[in-house]
């Protein structure tokens, strides 16, 4: 037995047995995805960057409860609120700094008008450190470009919800 | 071409041509020997990333082809950071010892027949000797950083490399036994017995031939030997501190030998630029037009392809594995072989030994 | 001047500066790397003298291997330099007295009298096929075999001493066996045992929660 075993080492058999592993994966076929010109499916519970939605009249969901302010695990979202005009509660601001954001998607979830909702886009990137922090503007127009989609997922989610 | 080179330059007095014609045999090894490492650095990650199911490097240049230059440019415009408490004239040195001796080796290499920059009698020799300086710009690196990790590198790798070196030398003892001579050149006519690829010393010597190459990988550093970088464990070893062309200069030095380690076994265990069917009955004649050059790339190539395949398919070594490895296994063996290989000088066993004695 | 001669005295002086800053620099390490280089030019000396076998054996062993080891206890000892030099021109007198006697002892014995050019005359020189290595080995093989293989034996003597001072095993220290660990495999290490699944007497009984759609996602 030992006999064998040190045969066995002498002539490396062990060791050409795993570089045949590797001699036959250079031949196998690839598994990268070449990421701009090929994506991987995405989910459509995918939490990506944040935006805020409207109503079809063009209202803004949000009525500034400050749940998710209060259920964001990392404190990256910062609200401040005041009455409109027209006596409805309102935020006059409304931010999140995505370094301290960690898409974990309770926004979300915590919001009782699906307003704060996370996109599916992630592509997304600053050369600015103060562009890190977006405000309620950004979040508003992010709605307004990915509303279909937004709303699509949020269709397809509801069985589950 | 020799002769084009004198007549171009007949023009100078006779001092000043030897200069010339040597410096030209210099610059036409140097040229393809450095862009040989650019690419090699290409070939590694595409090879490497095919054998772990990727594809390696693809986007600078068609099908990636461009991505040595990219780098190299890369490396040169970066600032080379000297550490405010290194050695500043060590620091700055030890690149350059490691790359020397990489490139003075290449002197006595030949690629075909008398297709050699100086043919000395004692090339095997000169080669150990000179390969054996590259230890000083790594040991000199990592002390001169003033980093533990970088002098941790430069132990490890100082070590190592003295210790392998013993076993490399008892492999080319055996060589040297079995061919007569020191001179590289002659060493590979010894080999030619005419029973093609069966006539190589591979075959009478092969234990030697493993404990070469294994050998030879240890002394490169190269995974899974590299504990001296090991950027698992010591960040990247003596290496850490360097920056820009100072880092560039050792990665050229360690590519350098990777080649010049796959040169001399092809040399000493393959034929060197020997055809494989040399004398065989059909393909013999039916290769005879293929210049031996190409034979002895052939063979450089399969070995730089061993490198890359170990590398892609080992985890490193731990260094008293190494250690134990080299000195209670490897030593032992060549010693062993070098009394079989005695008997068989003797003996005058096959076709190996048969002749070429006096 | 000749090439030849031209190369000698740059190898000489070399040589010369190298030697002196081993013992006049400062730094240990620059001083062992001084000397690595004064190795370096009496190698390209002796091998002016058509000795590339020993020029070639002085590089290998002593530039490669012997200094290397020299750096390594260099690099790790922290040198006080200035307890080093503590009494030095105390020592002066004696040690200048010292290195006196040496200059004029050798130059006696090693002077122009015993070792002059006259006394040897000119060295032989020989064609590009003159091959030194084979002459060394014919010598050593031939005239010089039995105070060889003694010198060989000693050696030997030395390494296996050596090796027995270090081979001792010190009781109470815990050390790894490098060749047991290369030596086993998974099949040792794990046993993967093969168990039936049993149902747990406190699970909870799964039941469907009101109002859940249970609709298939697409």
């Amino acid at each position: 037995m030992k006999l064998a075993k040190a045969l066995k080492s002498l002539f490396l058999i062990e060791l050409l047995r795993g570089m045949r592993l590797t001699g036959k994966r250079l031949f196998s076929p690839k598994v990268t995805v070449q990421y701009p010109d090929e994506k991987t499916p995405q989910s459509h519970r995918f939490r990506g960057l944040h935006a805020q939605r409207r109503y079809a009249n063009g209202e803004e969901r949000c009525i500034a409860c400050k749940l998710c302010e209060v259920v964001c695990p990392a404190l990256a979202i910062t609200i401040e609120a005041e009455p409109r005009e027209d006596g409805s509660r309102r935020t006059t601001r409304y931010e999140i700094d995505l370094f301290k954001c960690i898409y974990c998607g309770f926004c979300e979830e915590s919001c009782p008008v699906d307003s704060i909702v996370e996109t599916r886009h992630f592509e997304f990137c600053m050369e600015n450190n103060s562009e890190r922090v977006i405000d309620k503007q950004r979040l508003l127009e992010m709605g307004d470009r990915f509303e279909a989609q937004i709303a699509a997922d949020r269709a397809l989610d509801r069985p589950y919800r | 071409m020799i002769e084009l080179a004198y007549t171009v330059t007949a023009w100078m007095p006779g001092w000043m041509q030897a200069i010339a014609i040597i410096l030209m045999k210099i610059s036409l090894l140097m040229m393809p020997l450095l862009l040989g490492v650019a690419y090699l650095t290409f070939a590694e990650r595409k090879i490497i990333g095919y054998m772990q199911v990727r594809v390696g490097p693809n986007r600078v240049g068609p099908r990636g082809w461009l991505q040595p230059i990219a780098d190299s440019l890369k490396l040169m415009f970066k600032e080379i950071v000297i550490p405010s408490s290194a050695n500043r004239f060590l620091f700055l040195l030890s690149p350059l010892l490691a790359f020397a001796p990489a490139l003075a080796a290449w002197a006595v290499i030949p690629f075909d027949d008398h297709l050699v920059i100086a043919d000395i009698n004692a090339g095997l020799l000169y080669v150990l000797a000179i390969t054996s300086l590259g230890v000083y710009g790594i040991i000199l690196a990592g002390w001169a950083s003033n980093s533990k990790y970088a002098f941790l590198g430069a132990i490890r790798s100082g070590a190592q490399m003295v210790s392998y070196e013993i076993a490399m030398g008892f492999a080319l003892v055996g060589v040297i036994m079995a061919a007569g001579s020191l001179n590289l050149g002659q060493i590979v006519q010894a080999q030619a017995t005419g029973l093609g690829l069966f006539s190589w010393f591979w075959l009478p010597l092969l234990p030697l031939f493993v404990i070469y190459f294994i050998s030879g990988v240890a002394e490169t550093n190269r995974a899974p030997f590299d504990v001296a970088e090991g950027e698992s464990e010591i960040v990247a070893g003596f290496h850490v501190d360097y920056s820009g062309m100072a880092f560039a200069v050792f990665f050229l030095a360690e590519y350098a030998n990777m080649i010049l380690i796959a040169a001399l076994a092809s040399l000493l265990f393959l034929g060197g630029w020997l055809s494989p069917f040399d004398g065989l009955p059909v393909l013999g004649p039916l290769f005879d037009w293929v210049p031996g050059i190409v034979w002895m790339l052939a063979k450089m190539s399969f070995f730089l392809l061993l490198f890359l395949w170990l590398r892609a398919t080992f985890p490193r070594y731990r260094y008293d594995q190494i250690m134990r490895l080299g000195w209670k296994v490897f030593i032992p063996l060549t010693l062993v072989w070098i009394m079989v290989t005695g008997v068989l000088v003797v003996g005058e066993v096959g076709p190996w030994f048969g002749h070429g004695e006096g | 001047m000749g090439i030849e001669k031209f190369l000698f005295y740059f190898f000489a002086a070399i040589l010369l500066v190298a030697a002196t800053l081993v013992i006049t620099v400062r730094n240990p390490v620059r001083a062992a790397l001084s000397l690595v280089l004064a190795f370096f030019a009496s190698a390209a000396l002796w091998m002016l003298l058509e000795a590339e076998f020993l020029a070639l054996v002085l590089v290998l062993v002593y530039v490669g291997a012997v200094m290397v080891l020299f750096l390594f206890v260099v690099m790790m000892i922290d040198i006080d330099l200035a307890q080093v030099k503590e009494g030095f021109s105390r020592m002066l007198p004696a040690g200048i007295a010292v290195a006196v006697g040496l200059v004029v002892v050798m130059a006696v014995v090693v002077g122009p009298e015993h070792f002059g050019l006259e006394g040897f005359g000119e060295v032989p020189r020989h064609g590009a096929d003159y091959n030194n290595t084979r002459e060394l080995g014919m010598a050593l093989f031939t005239t010089f075999v039995y105070p060889f293989e003694l010198a060989a034996l000693i050696l030997l003597v030395a390494i296996v001493a050596a090796i027995a001072l270090t081979l001792r095993r010190r009781p109470g220290t815990r050390h790894q066996n490098p060749a047991e660990q290369v030596a086993v495999n998974a099949a040792e290490r794990v046993r993967v045992v093969k168990m039936a699944a049993e149902p747990r007497d406190d699970a909870p009984v799964p039941t469907a929660e009101p109002g859940e759609s249970k609709e298939e996602p697409r």
